[in-house]
């Protein structure tokens, strides 16, 4: 059994029973909407994890990337005439190379130092698509015209989903892609280089590991995997603001990686999961809402230090050694 | 032709001369020591030897070939592998993923590969967990493979990092005070385990306080004190040196001294 949980593929496995399950249980479309989002944020924080629970780099500016698969989707078609998915195809290369300029001289930088200059760069990237309005519609944000799937589905196969049963689908095979590329890094010889980095970068060197590209590897994946979702987000939703790629989105998206388990990319569904859902709920609780949703995460920490998922499991095989 | 060579090899930290003018070759096969008081440049001249410093004067020669400011993992897939005086240990992956890290330099990066999980991958992982199994088990750690190595205890790290450097199977193997903090028993596992790794034809230069171990172990030895050149030669010849007791124990240290290297 617990040779079955510890599979490699044990986690994109549990994510497609629950991807496939969980409209069974949803009452209404408007649960499958936030499902969703949950999938898409899910997805950023598994590349996000990738960098900071893995490697141990952190970034503050990963909604950069987000905004810029984001943005590539929506500038894309409406200015240039480019294809939806082209598109994203495009933002996510663009997201890759940018995060290849980028990272390489901000990589050396370490703790603290590393944090700022993420920062810098999230900022920076908020900040050009508030100004420059006449591209991306500024701060009033901007429509993001629709891939045509339902379209396609109609004419091809003669099939009618609504808007929020197809995206649920997609965001939900996206997730399960993601965590299967994910796990197989991880177990890797590129996921054992980026595991030594984060527990010695000097005896990583001795072993014959290059710190600085292995570093550099897993920032441009984790910044893919950011474009990817901020792209699909904007499709799912046919709008977009600049608050997608501003610093709260780049801190909520730490918060996630924290909160569900550094470390765990099931974690990082869970830890998605948490913070979009518990607003949602907490709504009922008016005034309080932003209060409890405080309280609430400082005490998942306070009680599960190692983040959700990697806390559960450290009690339950407590239980069972006990 | 010596495996290793340094030729006047010097660094400065703000003005203080931690390794000053030091020179000498170790030939392919032997065991080599460098021993001097504490703070005298051991572990500094073993940073400059493996990258991890660049000097300031002087050269390092691997095989011949000058490997000066080489950085750290280009001199590992040139031959060197270095364990380190305060462990210096993956404590989050297991003993088995330890010595795994230590194989990167023969396994293929090939990261796109890696995360689409092609057969290769699966191949790849199986020959080096396999390469790790056989290098824990011949460090006496076999029963230690899948638990985290953080929560090992001492001795059997020390023999770890020993395993994860032989990994990388280097033609020069660095080893900074391998049996440091360990007991007796730890202390004649690690004698053992080195002398095997000598006859294996792995070159072995050691920086250890263990005096025993040492004059036990050592072809040659190299003294220093200050950062320079205190004297070289046989463990016959060193522990006769007058300076060498000076330079340990204070010049009226000799009863000890005969003690100590007796």
């Amino acid at each position: 059994m617990s040779a079955l949980l510890n599979h490699r593929l044990a986690v994109p496995a549990v994510l497609i029973v629950l991807v496939a399950l969980l409209p069974l249980v949803l009452p209404s479309s408007f649960y499958l909407r936030i499902a969703t989002l949950v999938w898409i944020s899910a997805f950023a924080v598994i590349g996000l994890n990738l960098l900071m629970g893995y490697a141990g780099q952190v970034s503050l500016g990963h909604a950069g990337f987000f905004g810029i698969g984001a943005y590539a989707a929506a500038v894309l078609p409406a200015q240039l005439g480019v294809p939806g998915i082209f598109a994203v195809v495009i933002g996510a290369v663009a997201s890759a190379l940018i995060a290849y300029l980028v990272g390489r001289p901000i990589l050396r930088l370490k703790g603290h130092y590393l944090a700022v200059a993420t920062l810098g760069f999230g900022i920076l990237v908020a900040m050009v698509i508030n100004n420059e309005a006449w591209i991306t519609g500024g701060p009033d944000g901007i429509a993001v015209a629709s891939l045509g799937i339902k379209k396609l589905l109609k004419s091809a196969f003669g099939l009618k989903v609504k808007t929020a049963e197809l995206w649920y689908w997609i965001a939900g095979a996206m997730l399960v892609v993601g965590a299967w590329v994910a796990v197989n890094l991880v177990d890797s010889p590129t996921g054992r280089a980026l595991r030594a980095v984060h527990d010695s970068e000097i005896a990583a060197r001795v072993a014959g590991i290059d710190v600085a590209r292995m570093k550099l590897v897993v920032f441009v994946v984790s910044a893919v995997y950011a474009a990817l979702a901020g792209s699909a987000l904007a499709l799912f939703n046919g709008f977009i603001t600049p608050d997608t790629a501003g610093f709260l989105h780049s801190i909520e998206l730490v918060t996630m990686v924290v909160l569900g388990g550094m470390g765990s990319i099931l974690g990082s569904v869970v830890g998605a999961a948490v913070l979009v859902v518990l607003p949602q709920l907490l709504t009922m609780f008016h005034d309080y809402e932003h209060l409890l949703l405080g309280l609430l995460m400082m005490v998942f920490m306070i009680f599960l230090r190692a983040g959700i998922v990697p806390g559960l499991r450290a009690l339950v095989a407590g239980r069972g050694a006990a | 032709m010596s495996i290793l060579s340094v030729e006047d090899l010097g660094i400065e930290f703000g003005g203080l001369k931690a390794v000053d003018n030091v020179s000498f070759a170790v030939e392919a096969g032997e065991v080599f020591s460098i021993i001097g008081p504490n703070g005298a440049g051991k572990t500094t001249l073993f940073n400059l030897i493996s990258g991890v410093y660049t000097p300031k004067h002087g050269k390092v020669l691997l095989e011949g070939r000058d490997v000066t400011g080489v950085g750290p993992h280009l001199l590992a897939r040139k031959g060197l592998s270095r364990t380190f005086q305060n462990l210096q240990i993956f404590f989050r992956m297991t003993a088995l993923e330890n010595v795994m890290v230590g194989c990167h330099r023969h396994e293929r990066m090939n990261v796109f590969a890696h995360l689409l999980a092609l057969p290769s991958v699966a191949r790849q992982n199986e020959a080096t967990r396999a390469a790790a199994l056989t290098l824990l088990s011949r460090v006496g750690l076999a029963a230690y493979a899948d638990t985290v190595a953080g929560s090992m205890p001492y001795g059997a790290l020390k023999r770890l990092e020993i395993a994860r450097a032989l990994a990388a199977d280097p033609k020069v193997l660095l080893l900074d005070e391998p049996a440091a903090g360990c007991n007796p028993v730890e202390t004649e596992e690690i004698d053992a385990l080195i002398h095997q790794i000598a006859a294996d034809g792995v070159t072995v230069v050691l920086v250890e306080h263990d005096m025993k171990l040492v004059m036990r172990i050592s072809d040659r030895l190299h003294v220093l004190d200050y950062g320079r050149t205190l004297a070289e030669g046989t463990a016959e010849t060193v522990r006769r040196n007058p300076d060498v007791i000076a330079a340990y124990l204070g010049s009226h240290g000799s009863k000890e001294a005969a003690r100590a290297f007796g």
